[in-house]
């Protein structure tokens, strides 16, 4: 009736040659995307960098001056307190968010050089798990996990039917639970089948923005298995945003702990802590570990936090 | 936006409870006193008795003083002008999108149902009342002028011109705006909007484009339903209740409605339509955080959408009229 003409950006060939192959029943070519070696010979060339990044909303600067580095196949754990912006830099990793100021690269590559139809063509390398699943409520699980399939890719809805219970099954859901509203859905259930949109594309890059917040310790231990499983089968890079010191333990290669940029003085990095997880629970550095043990730092803090 | 809304807010407060100690003590929001970002409401209600601010503060904060008259009413300019810029770039990227990507069928169709569909008992239970209501007073007026026959005129007149395209288009924003702004407001809220982001869709694309041309294609057959069906509760006050006759009522209609008219409004209907689209789309885009924030969405899409239908009606209306006046000087006719 309008003469609808839809653009895709990967055809049927690319996307086939991006799936999986082991766990995967419908698509048996081999991954031809991914320059990952994870397991052997461990690839740690950067995937995205942020430089002197700024960013604010209004009058409210949330991150200062912030550089950081994401290593191919790593999994970095993003934590810190509540409001110090570690969802705000997933989100600019990500290429969700603009940065005030400052420079986001991927692969080596300023994001801001890039073309629109570019950067839209790289998003799909990226899948996101947001913090509520952000889950459309409009669809029902099904649809949510074929939306990226639909909107970008020229896959019939046969080959569609097949990735979306692949994914399902994956993460552990019956294939009838794709029917269900995502009303219909517990927490738990909401993230796993984040994740499954999330990995519905088959990305390089998947963020986890808090995973396991709101879920009881077992559900927290299913989501923390399921992102390990995710980083050992599909060998991708993970970035993880967390409170939760034990799924630092379960799932990091690499920590790096953000402090609120209210409580540093000018000249100080927004990021007080950088290593593995096992240094982290050993460090001496007063902010780290009074975060780690879950513990106030000083009774002045204390006064401010009942204050704020 | 909504940041700092709640930074005037705090110092809005600021200013109103805590003036008279400001200038006795010396306040750290925090212990090293570096981040006035921290002055929140519940900060402020919490502590007023031991709330202060320092000078410093109101130095690096000019917006801490208490505001003129003339402050505010330059703000409240600055932010109406910087509002309706972002609604203008907004319709901008909406242009830009409708010219490369049209929406996909499964996508509008629904929209067009709810839209449309959805919005016919409405229309023609307001369209009916409207329509017998304007039979009531018209026919206590000119019956006093003995020109009750010409009863069916004003009715046509009144409905085709004015009253059916400023109807259906109230009664779209507010069945439909609202709950355009509030939909895409939660999905804000909720970070569906980032979802779509991040899985290769142009919300613009898939949320705003389909909805404008929801609201922009049916307008017209809701303007058209509403005034057949208002033109109809008109015919039956007037000839059943009054007893006008239903030969004279259709004669003077035919000759005082033409289709100028009936062709201009649903023109202007087409216009009202597409304005209640973008703000009720750019209310939600732009709604701030929270239950409250959509709750305020909704209700200024409904609003400014409302000025926006009456304002555009005056507009139009001019133009209209010297319109008519042009074609009927070229000799083109308009009946």
């Amino acid at each position: 009736m309008f003469g609808l003409k839809f653009s895709r950006t990967r055809n049927t060939s690319d996307f086939l040659a991006a799936q999986p192959p082991p766990s995967s029943r419908v698509l048996r070519s081999s991954r031809t995307t991914l320059p990952i070696e994870i397991t052997a010979g461990r690839d740690r060339s950067v995937a995205m960098e942020l430089n002197g990044v700024h960013r604010s909303f209004g009058n409210q600067t949330v991150l200062r001056d912030l550089s950081l580095e994401v290593r191919r196949g790593e999994t970095l754990v993003l934590i810190g307190e509540s409001g110090c912006g570690k969802s705000v830099t997933t989100k600019l990793l990500a290429g969700l968010l603009e940065p005030s100021s400052g420079e986001i690269q991927w692969d080596g590559r300023p994001v801001s050089a890039r073309s629109p139809i570019e950067k839209r063509r790289d998003r799909l390398r990226l899948g996101y798990l947001f913090q509520g699943a952000a889950l459309f409520d409009s669809m029902n699980v099904y649809e949510n996990i074929a939306f990226g399939l639909r909107e970008n890719t020229t896959l019939t809805e046969t080959q569609i039917r097949e990735i979306v219970l692949e994914r399902l099954r994956e993460v552990g859901l019956a294939p009838n639970v794709g029917n269900k509203s995502p009303s219909d859905l517990s927490g738990g259930m909401k993230k796993r089948v984040g994740l499954a949109r999330a990995l519905a594309m088959s990305p390089d890059i998947v963020f986890y923005d808090e995973p396991t917040t709101g879920l009881d310790p077992i559900m927290s231990g299913v989501i923390d298995h399921l992102i390990v499983q995710t980083q050992q089968r599909r060998q991708v890079t993970s970035v993880v945003v967390t409170h939760d010191m034990t799924t630092v333990r379960r799932v990091a290669d690499r920590v790096i702990m953000l402090y609120p940029l209210a409580k540093l003085g000018n000249d100080e990095s927004q990021i007080v802590f950088m290593g593995t997880s096992d240094e982290i629970f050993h460090s001496t550095d007063p902010r780290v570990s009074s975060f780690v043990r879950g513990e106030l730092e000083t009774p002045e803090r204390s006064d401010n936090e009942g204050c704020a | 936006m909504g940041l700092e809304f709640t930074r005037n807010l705090s110092v809005w407060r600021l200013r109103h409870i805590d003036l008279p100690k400001l200038a006795r003590f010396r306040y750290s929001p925090i212990k090293n006193d570096r981040s006035p970002e921290f002055f929140t409401p519940t900060f402020i209600i919490t502590h007023r008795s031991e709330m202060t601010l320092s000078t410093s503060f109101i130095a690096q904060n000019p917006d801490s003083v208490d505001p003129t008259p003339i402050h505010w009413f330059g703000r409240v300019i600055v932010d109406q002008i910087s509002s309706v810029g972002d609604l203008f770039t907004f319709f901008g990227a909406l242009c830009r999108c409708l010219m490369t990507r049209l929406p996909r069928s499964r996508v509008l169709w629904p929209i067009l149902y709810e839209v449309g569909v959805q919005s016919v008992p409405v229309v023609c239970v307001t369209g009916l009342f409207i329509g017998m209501v304007l039979a009531v007073q018209s026919y206590d007026t000119l019956s006093q002028l003995h020109f009750q026959s010409q009863i069916g005129s004003v009715i046509n007149g009144t409905l085709v011109k004015e009253l059916g395209p400023v109807l259906a288009a109230v009664m779209l924003a507010g069945r439909v705006g609202s709950s355009i702004a509030a939909e895409i407001g939660t999905m804000k809220v909720s970070e569906q909007i980032d979802a779509l982001k991040a899985l290769g869709a142009d919300p613009v694309s898939y949320l705003v484009a389909p909805r404008f041309l929801a609201c922009f294609l049916m307008i017209p057959a809701l303007t058209m339903l509403a005034e057949g069906v208002g033109i109809f509760g008109g015919w039956f006050v007037s000839t059943q209740i009054y007893g006008v006759s239903s030969h004279l009522f259709w004669t003077f209609s035919d000759r005082f409605v033409t289709a100028f008219d009936v062709i201009t409004g649903v023109l202007k209907s087409m216009s009202f339509g597409a304005a209640i689209a973008v703000i009720a789309c750019q209310r939600g885009f732009r709604c701030g955080s929270g239950a409250e924030g959509v709750g305020r969405a909704a209700t200024e899409a409904f609003v400014s959408s409302f000025i926006a239908i009456l304002a555009l009606d005056f507009v139009l209306a001019l133009v209209t009229i010297q319109l008519l006046k042009l074609l009927l000087a070229l000799g083109i006719p308009v009946s």
